[in-house]
């Protein structure tokens, strides 16, 4: 494992960020935001794991942090969701243009 | 060039093409399946980490609950085979120019940086993690676990409250909420009627 460079995960991870980040800006379906959100949370949870385990390995607190970013996002999800498909109920849309009673 | 570098950089460039996929497609559930495709990929590189725990959670999670959530919020709330429409083009320009410079500056932060692998290995067993983890002492993660299983409960209970039905429509509603008043003053005019 030790032939790879620290860096070229790190390229992963950035790389996979911004690309979420990317979906975030041009997407205006929350469903696809959503997904873009995953991504970006993914690669936050690669970044844990390398770190723990090439430059920490006698620690483990990046397993943890992974561990509870994962369960949070699975909450984060399926609330996301019931709030979407509430929105749906109520706009028959689920873009986040309509959305804008409580702009104001 | 070793199997396991060779290995790292296909799964990378799986895991990166299958997400610009997932960002750029136009249909949404051709979107949820690459994203799919860029979850299990991840899972992959944690097994080329070795680190095979996060990669099982990582599958069970992400790929047997959040996406398959994500298809069944598909199913629910559009009509199959229906385009998204693009989005325009300044704003397309924008958001790539923005994210080449951000990429940019974190990549060119991390290169500066230059870490260094330690030479130590990697020692971790789901015994450890499950020991540390309920553990009360100086690097326990036990409260951290209580708060997160009440983040469960919480998110559980108003995912069902947000997405119940709402009982009726609002005009009927007020009859059923004020049940008791209506009769009341029929009563009331039937007795002066009477009367």
């Amino acid at each position: 494992m030790g032939e790879v460079p620290i860096s070229h995960i790190l390229f992963v991870s950035t790389a996979l960020f911004f690309i979420g980040m990317y979906g975030l800006f041009t997407r205006r379906n929350m469903i696809t935001m959503l997904m873009s959100i995953e991504l970006i949370l993914n690669s936050v949870n690669i970044n844990f794991v390398v770190f723990n385990k090439y430059l920490y390995p006698d620690k483990l607190d990046g397993i943890f942090f992974t561990i509870f970013i994962i369960t949070i996002a699975a909450a984060e999800a399926a609330v996301a969701i019931a709030i979407i498909i509430n929105l749906y109920r109520s706009h028959r849309s689920i873009d986040v243009e309509t959305a804008e009673e409580m702009k104001y | 060039m070793t199997a396991s570098q060779i290995i790292f950089y296909i799964l990378s460039a799986f895991i990166l093409g299958t997400a610009i996929l997932s960002v750029t497609t136009n249909k949404i559930f051709r979107s949820a399946i690459w994203l799919l495709f860029s979850l299990i990929g991840v899972s992959g590189l944690y097994f080329w980490l070795q680190v095979e725990f996060i990669a099982a959670v990582q599958i069970v999670v992400y790929v047997g609950g959040i996406v398959v959530l994500i298809i069944f919020s598909i199913f629910l709330t559009q009509q199959s085979g229906k385009e998204m429409p693009k989005a325009p083009m300044l704003r397309n320009i924008a958001s790539v120019l923005a994210v080449l410079f951000g990429f940019a500056l974190t990549y060119s932060l991390i290169y500066k940086n230059n870490f260094q692998a330690t030479n130590k290995s990697f020692d971790w067993s789901v015994n450890k993690i499950g020991n540390q983890m309920l553990a009360t002492g100086e690097n326990g993660y036990a409260l951290p676990f209580e708060v997160v299983s009440i983040l469960l409960l919480a998110a559980m209970v108003g995912c069902i409250v947000i997405a119940i039905k709402a009982p009726a429509a609002p005009t009927t509603q007020k009859v059923e909420g004020n049940g008791h008043e209506p009769v009341e003053l029929e009563n009331i005019k039937e007795k002066e009627l009477v009367e």
